[in-house]
């Protein structure tokens, strides 16, 4: 069996409002409705609405033999829920086909598996109870980590949760000559699969679809076949991993992305060995050929496919460091709001805009941050954090220190 | 006694603390029943009427004139490098001079025309301006013959003071707020410098507004001690501001304010903030302002870990700045080099003890305030630590800063410079 699966990521973060130093003690409501409520109504006209309608014709058109799976993050859920309660029903659709697989994740796309199992462990029970609520009592049943990352001993975590499988990125510098197209298994916990990207073919797609630079300028269904043709025969799964906002948002209508995905389908079926699965399928299906050690985080960001888009500077890991302080304490209290900000505060975009990695040439992270500079991502958020802390202080009259 | 004066600014059109100088500095010469010629390059009219106004922009020139042809002759080289600006900080600096260099008009043409459009402020033609104001002052020296004496504030009016000087035979008083060793450190600007030396070598006398620019002066551009009296600025008002703002927080807090620049010494808030937050986490430092060295400072909170006890605000502008001295426990001015700093007067408007450092003017006139050299970051932590932990210490010096306040009048200050007025005319006589 040959397949190719197809998993998008669908996120977006809670963006924090301008927070003013004389804020601090005063204001605790951190977060930027507007432009929350603006981005997620923009990008719901451009990618979601559309490719979500677009997957359901073509779930239809071929009885199920095309299939997608999603991971849903769960500050994404509760903004469906707030801005966009149409796009929540597009995507109930979707999972009710039966043909659509719903991935877990931590609940707010958070980096606390690099930092705390408790907390981690926490989100992921909130992100399956959120799926549950949302979707008709659905329970996943693989696990994809925030930003793909994934470690050794990331990966046993996820195994004593319970899930069968976790995707990650086919890292170059874990795999060496390795390919990413076939089924591995955890290196301390050999019953957890792994699901690696392809990050050729997804990255084709996702980041070099409508570049006109680029020499293999324009990307036709015909040339992505040959492609997939071209892999070795022996080689069984093809993981296309990329974010849901390729499809209309980073790349827009006008590349012909979403042409290009209406006639995928067909030219595999009908020029091709490959089918489509989802990664549970892949998982129980396609037997593993080996371990993969992977001692050192991965991500699959930047050219590093490291964790330096989110830590590694002292802005980062200041604030990734005073927030965590804070875990033991934000435990022991039980209040829904100071709860919810915990959770939003976790999310890995705030530390993404702190990176200063391409500060001189203003690269995909400008692209992405609502900041002129990392610096002001860091003080906003650190302006934030001082007041979080003193709510902390008042409700527990626990002081917290720095 | 009636005297032409020539500054770049005046309130409510300020960007600087110039302006607010010679505002205090008339409204004192005022009580003493001076008159006085006042030259800005632009007025707006809505300025106070205590001073006869010129607007230099109104000036026509005639340039029939042959001693304007060479006046102008020793201006020329001002234009050599006309791009180049003073008080920006380097980013702005080389943003501005991307610009300026595509976007020279033709100076002599523009100069020469009858009449000049100033901006007054510190933009990109500022050396373009500096020149015409020359002209502009030898005009109106040469079609006013009423006054007495010509007096310039700070290099941007030294050339307009010295042309008037020549055409009027008058004796000029050059007046220095800030020099250019103040505003750049050690990488002076040459044409700066050469302005700032030509104009006090000009004068008839220099004065200083502290012991420490007299120093400067005396040391740095070779201009004899007993040409060089000093006259420390003063405050417009000293009544104590009781605000009715309350601080959030509830930590202490102490707080830096002014432009993040390398003069005021910010990397050393910095350094002192960490030693005081190991032993004290009941304090919160608040760094207000922005400028080059900001981000850098951004940085080294982040890299000592004290990022949740130090904030940022960027600059702060009207009620902002008066709300953070009301909330202000500590007010600190580590300055490298400060001619004068007014800022830690306002501070102590608002109650608030100050530390100051040995290196600003102010410390010559502010008694009962923490001294330190602006280095010492031990000295620095300790005072900021006994002036949150000893209320005695502080509360003496809100009680006696707040009565020395009120010691600091324009009026005195005027009255020292009438003096200096006389002296330097019965010299000349």
């Amino acid at each position: 069996m040959r397949t190719i699966c197809f998993y998008f990521q669908v996120h977006q973060p809670f963006r924090l409002k301008p927070y003013r130093f004389f804020d601090i003690g005063e204001d605790h409501h951190y977060w930027d409705d507007f432009s929350n409520r603006s981005i997620m109504r923009k990008v719901a006209q451009k990618c979601y609405l559309p490719m979500n309608a677009l997957l359901l014709d073509l779930i239809h058109q071929y009885n199920g033999a095309f299939k997608v799976s999603f991971s849903i993050s769960g500050t994404f859920m509760d903004q469906m829920q707030a801005y966009a309660p149409d796009v929540l029903e597009s995507f109930q659709k979707l999972v009710n086909t039966g043909h659509v697989e719903l991935l877990n994740e931590t609940y707010s796309h958070s980096l606390a598996s690099l930092k705390s199992k408790d907390e981690f462990k926490d989100l992921v029970y909130k992100h399956q109870a959120k799926i549950k609520e949302l979707f008709n009592g659905y329970t996943p049943r693989v696990f994809r980590n925030t930003e793909l990352i994934y470690s050794d001993e990331i990966g046993a975590m996820v195994s004593e949760l319970g899930y069968d499988a976790m995707l990650t990125e086919g890292a170059k510098h874990i795999l060496g000559w390795k390919s990413p197209n076939y089924v591995y298994v955890n290196s301390i916990e050999p019953k957890l699969k792994i699901l690696l990207k392809n990050f050729q073919l997804s990255d084709d797609i996702a980041f070099r679809f409508g570049n006109k630079s680029w020499d293999d300028y324009p990307l036709t269904t015909e040339k992505f076949i040959n492609w997939i043709n071209a892999i070795p025969n022996e080689e069984e799964t093809l993981n296309l991993f990329m974010d849901y906002e390729t499809f209309g948002e980073h790349q827009w209508a006008e590349t012909g992305i979403f042409e290009f995905m209406k006639h995928l389908p067909e030219a595999v079926f009908t020029k091709t060995n490959f089918s489509f699965s989802t990664p549970s399928e892949v998982a129980s299906k396609i037997p593993p050929v080996g371990k993969i050690h992977v001692p050192i985080p991965i991500s699959w960001a930047d050219e590093e496919r490291d964790l330096t888009a989110w830590l590694g500077n002292d802005l980062q890991d200041e604030a990734f460091d005073r927030l965590y302080d804070l875990e033991k304490l934000v435990n022991t209290i039980e209040d829904e709001e100071i709860q919810r900000d915990w959770r939003y505060l976790q999310t890995s975009d705030h530390f993404y805009y702190m990176c200063t990695k391409f500060f001189s040439d203003g690269d995909i992270h400008s692209y992405f941050s609502p900041y002129d500079s990392p610096y002001d991502a860091f003080i906003n958020y650190m302006n934030v954090l001082s007041d979080f802390m003193i709510r902390l202080k008042e409700k527990s009259g626990v002081s917290v220190e720095a | 006694m009636k005297v032409l004066m020539f500054g770049w600014e005046f309130p409510p059109h300020i960007s600087g603390g110039l302006g607010t100088a010679c505002y205090g500095l008339v409204k004192g010469l005022c009580h003493h029943n001076q008159d006085i010629i006042f030259v800005v390059p632009k007025l707006w009219g809505d300025e106070e009427p205590m001073a006869d106004f010129v607007n230099a922009s109104d000036v026509t020139i005639d340039y029939r004139e042959k001693r304007f042809k060479s006046i102008w002759k020793n201006l020329t080289y001002l234009e050599v490098s006309s791009f180049l600006v003073p008080y920006l900080g380097p980013e702005e600096y080389k943003k501005f001079t991307d610009y300026a260099i595509h976007d020279r008009t033709d100076v002599d043409e523009s100069i020469f025309s009858t009449k000049y459009e100033f901006s007054g402020k510190y933009g990109k033609n500022l050396m373009e301006e500096v020149s015409r104001y020359a002209l502009t002052g030898a005009q109106i020296a040469r079609d006013r013959s009423d006054f007495e004496l010509i007096h310039a504030h700070d290099w941007l009016s030294f050339p307009a003071g010295i042309a008037a000087k020549e055409i009027s035979g008058k004796p000029l008083i050059a007046h220095v707020h800030a020099t250019e060793f103040d505003r750049s450190g050690e990488s002076v600007n040459q044409v700066v410098y050469d302005i700032e030396r030509a104009g006090m070598q000009a004068a008839d006398h220099v004065v200083a507004v502290s012991q420490l620019t007299k120093n400067i002066i005396i040391r740095k551009y070779g201009i004899p001690a007993e040409k060089v009296s000093v006259l420390h600025n003063a405050v417009l008002d000293a009544s104590i501001i009781q605000s009715t703002f309350k601080k959030k927080v509830p930590e202490k807090i102490v707080t830096f304010l002014g432009r993040i620049t390398f003069q005021k010494g910010p990397e050393y808030f910095v350094e002192a903030a960490k030693k005081v937050i190991d032993r004290d986490p009941n304090v919160r430092f608040v760094m207000a302002g922005s400028g080059d060295l900001l981000n850098r400072m951004i940085d080294r909170v982040a890299e000592l870990r004290i990022a949740t006890k130090f904030n940022f605000t960027g600059f702060l502008k009207g009620k902002d700045v008066d709300h953070m001295y009301a909330i202000s426990d500590v007010y600190v001015m580590p300055s490298v080099s400060e001619p004068f700093g007014i800022s830690p007067l306002e501070a102590v408007r608002h109650n608030t003890p100050v530390i100051i450092s040995k290196q600003s003017g102010v410390a010559e006139v502010l008694t009962n305030a923490i001294k330190i050299d602006f280095w010492d970051i031990d000295a620095m932590a300790d005072a900021i630590f006994a002036l949150l932990h000893y209320k005695g210490i502080s509360q003496m010096f809100k009680e006696l800063g707040s009565e020395e306040l009120k010691k600091l009048k324009w009026e005195h200050v005027a009255a020292k410079l009438v003096t200096v007025y006389e002296k330097t005319l019965s010299q000349r006589s």
